[in-house]
């Protein structure tokens, strides 16, 4: 096998012909996976090639179906994920990873408390959390509610307890997905220094830069089997890509200019649109089948200003208009009678709802348009589910499966059919790629190209400013809660916005 | 001030300035009978609230408490009416059934991953319907060691008396404090209400942990049944209706989340007082009716849920800004 270069004494953790089979599917077949001392190991994949899977059955969450799992030489077989904290196997997972309503010194030592007559001794414990994550230049209030601390802290608290509580292996489940730049950064030089005491760390996310930044080899999955092993320096990307989905992307990103659509007539117009304490007043116009990008760094008001415009927070200032008639759009349901729609960023919190079909699901936004009191008939559910399904290419075995049982991207996909299906004419989407794999990517950049063709208006919130520079016609620059700067035409370029963003970033720094 | 005791802070004010205000028209109230008194009449809630505090922390509920009382009391009365045990070997025995009761209703709830609500509802029916198969009326209890215990106390300066069972209630509440605070199980039921799955994430024992709470549960319902039956020298298979409607509104005044994962035992303590307080109040007006207990819990019950959506509005909107 290519890349298995390293000898057996090298090698901390080793998984052999790994099997999982689930109801109906096969989630891994046969899978070898290597991990070395001191080593950062991508674990890359669609959505649904089973990176997820393995990773679950090495760290006791699964029980996997067959195969050989060796930690340090021995065979071990974890059955929950206690016990592999034990044997050494730490993880760090993008979503839950500890309990907001504990404080940071008892997330870090719960279930190992320090103990004096059998009773847990919390000054001992409180003054171990602040020695441990001194080791992480993290100076924080130990005896703080977590909650009360950013998610990059969080992550990094969720990393120290990991690699505390294990010590061999510790598997990053895309720890960076919620995190900025700078908090990216602070997360890396954890990474780095845990590497260099002998820690073999996989590292699972969706942004290849970052994979090429850190990263010392990389394994990819595609449905459950092994694409490959390879070094990272000798993968150049576009060959990462292919491997990844199977064939070659036509073009990852179109970058060929936007035609301009300057002079189209503005369909929405909002003046002087705000609320106190979310999003400073700010003048926004948009035009028929017109891309209006927004960038800006996390927590620059990009959500707020998406909230406001939908009426899922109510503007306290200015008015909006939609072809010149003056309107009110003071909650959703009537932004939705307005054909606005709305993909919120957390689909998680605010997007699926996770029990109901595909089905139920898609029909959502609709049958709230039309009212409780006339249902969708179900032979028509089923025609725009399929068609949906079909359309966006959402991957489930049938419309009737519950939704959080599909991948990340699906999901996304879904409830862009959700909108879809309104036939809105203004779609407002929050980081619609954020979380998902690179096939989904592009697939989801080509619709909403797609769909601005077909004369629809869009809003684009996206923190990956090379997608967005490629499909938006305009781009609004947003920092403090403020609108600063908005990018026309030629000008819509990453540096230009990485220039509108860094202006203020001296009084934005103490963020 | 750290938010986490915000709801404990507010609960103390509201007893504090209660009892000032309950002085200032009867300046009788302040004396250690009625302090004694409160502790006594309430021991059985107070006991059972425990328990219910750490199901609510762990993001549970218990219906069950109230038909485990009556049970507890039947039971007691019954076989020291038809056997010649001593009453101390009967508690053991009806701790034991009352300790595997909670403990069979935790682990279907895990096991089976049934909604508390519903394993509890059906806990409820079941331990009621066994009180009325061992009798449909009232047993008296006339064992002269219920006399001694009874005559048990500890005098306080003014004539107030700690009765056995009043005394008791403030053992279990220590006891209490000191598991969900000071032990390793007591961060495990909070780590529960912070939410199951990261808990199993984090490596919490979550099926030990959760039949340990409803066991523990079960346990003090048995112990609160055995109070009960001190404190009224009965077994009545039809007392105690409803006693896990007040232990939860005593647990909710005392500012538990009823979603779980924050809160304080000893703030249970201060919501028993509470509601103690305005029956006392009642029982010195004379006039009023007793209904108004209810009525008074019940808008300070609704006044407690505002206040706990208001202030998870806020942490939330904090949460948000960081």
């Amino acid at each position: 096998m290519p890349g298995n270069i390293l000898g057996s004494e090298d090698i901390i953790l080793s998984a052999t012909g790994i099997d999982k089979v689930f109801p109906g599917a096969k989630a891994l077949n046969k899978v070898n996976f290597q991990l070395g001392r001191g080593e950062v190991h991508a674990l890359l994949g669609e959505n649904g090639a089973g990176k997820s899977t393995l990773v679950k059955c090495i760290t006791g969450a699964y029980r996997r179906d067959g195969g050989r799992l060796v930690l340090d030489g021995v065979d071990i077989d974890p059955r929950d994920t206690f016990e592999a904290q034990r044997l050494g196997i730490g993880t760090v997972y993008q979503e839950v990873n500890l309990l907001p309503n504990l404080t940071v010194a008892e997330n870090l030592f719960l279930g190992r408390q320090p103990r004096r007559f059998g009773l847990v001794d919390a000054r001992a414990m409180n003054r171990r959390a602040e020695t441990l994550l001194a080791g992480y230049d993290l100076d924080i209030d130990v005896k703080a509610e977590l909650s009360s601390c950013s998610v990059a802290v969080q992550q990094v608290v969720a990393i120290a307890r990991a690699v505390d509580l294990s010590g061999k292996v510790l598997i990053l489940d895309e720890p960076t997905a919620s995190l900025d730049a700078h908090e990216v950064e602070m997360l890396f030089a954890v990474v780095r220094r845990l590497k260099t005491q002998g820690l073999g760390i996989v590292f699972i996310t969706h942004f290849l830069e970052q994979v090429y930044a850190i990263c010392d080899r990389i394994t990819v999955l595609r449905n459950g089997q092994l694409v490959g092993t390879r070094e990272a320096a000798a993968l150049p990307r576009r060959e990462l890509i292919a491997m990844m989905l199977g064939r070659e992307l036509g073009d990852e990103i179109k970058t060929v200019a936007k035609a301009e659509t300057e002079e189209g007539p503005v369909r929405y117009r909002f003046s002087g649109y705000g609320r106190r304490g979310h999003i400073a007043p700010f003048d926004l116009e948009v035009r028929k089948g017109e891309v209006v990008g927004i960038a800006g760094l996390l927590g620059s008001g990009r959500t707020e200003t998406a909230e406001i415009l939908f009426g899922a927070e109510k503007a306290d200032s200015g008015s909006a208009e939609i072809e010149g008639k003056p309107v009110e759009l003071t909650s959703p349901r009537a932004a939705i009678r307005h054909r606005l729609g709305f993909c919120p960023e957390d689909r998680k919190v605010d997007g699926i709802v996770g029990d109901l079909s595909v089905r139920e699901n898609i029909a959502l936004a609709l049958q709230a348009r039309r009212g409780w009191a006339r249902p969708i008939p179900r032979a028509e559910q089923e025609r725009l589910a399929d068609q949906y399904i079909k359309a966006l290419d959402i991957r489930t075995t049938d419309r009737e499966k519950p939704i959080r049982l599909l991948s990340g991207g699906n999901q996304q996909k879904a409830i862009l059919a959700r909108w879809l299906a309104t036939n809105p004419e203004f779609l407002i989407l929050d980081e619609p790629t954020r979380g998902i794999d690179v096939g989904a990517h592009a697939e989801i950049i080509r619709l909403i190209e797609n769909l601005c063709e077909q004369g629809m208006s869009l809003i684009v919130i996206s923190s990956e400013l090379d997608e967005l520079v490629a499909y938006s016609h305009r781009v609004i620059v947003l920092r403090d809660r403020t609108h600063v700067s908005e990018l026309v035409g030629e000008a819509v370029t990453t540096a230009h916005i990485v220039e509108a963003i860094a202006a203020g970033e001296k009084q934005g720094a103490s963020r | 001030m750290n938010p986490r005791y915000v709801p404990l802070a507010a609960t103390i004010a509201i007893f504090v300035a209660a009892y000032a205000l309950c002085i200032l028209q009867y300046p009788n109230m302040l004396s250690t009978r009625v302090i004694g008194n409160l502790l006594t009449d309430n021991a059985f809630l107070g006991i059972a609230a425990v328990g219910m505090t750490f199901v609510i922390l762990s993001g549970g509920i218990d219906l069950s408490i109230g038909a485990v009382i009556a049970f507890t009391g039947v039971f007691i009365a019954v076989v020291l009416e038809n056997t010649g045990l001593h009453p101390l070997v009967v508690f053991v025995l009806v701790l034991g059934i009352a300790t595997l009761f909670g403990a069979l209703m935790g682990a279907i709830i895990h096991h089976l991953e049934m909604p508390p609500f519903i394993v509890t509802l059906a806990g409820m029916f079941l331990a009621r319907g066994m009180a009325f198969v061992l009798s449909i009326d009232s047993v008296p209890v006339k064992h002269p060691f219920y006399a001694t215990m009874k005559a048990f106390y500890y005098r306080l300066p003014g004539g107030g008396r700690i009765t056995l069972i009043g005394g008791l209630m403030l053992l279990v509440f220590a006891a209490g404090i000191l598991i969900a605070h000071r032990t390793r199980f007591g961060a495990n039921v909070y780590a529960l209400g912070g939410g199951v799955q990261t808990a199993r994430l984090m490596g919490v024992p979550v099926a030990r942990t959760t039949i340990a709470i409803y066991a523990f549960s079960g346990l003090l319902a048995g112990l609160s049944g055995i109070v009960f039956s001190l404190y009224t020298s009965a077994g009545y298979s039809l007392a105690a209706v409803g006693v896990e409607l007040d232990a939860i509104a005593a647990v909710v005044i005392g500012g538990t989340l009823l979603t779980g994962g924050s809160g304080f035992v000893g703030g249970t303590l201060i919501g028993i007082l509470i509601m103690g307080l305005i029956q006392t109040y009642i029982t010195f007006d004379g006039s009023l009716s007793s209904w108004w207990t209810k009525i008074l819990i019940g808008l300070l019950l609704f006044g407690f849920i505002l206040m706990q959506k208001g202030f998870l509005y806020l942490s939330k909107g904090g949460r948000r800004l960081a």
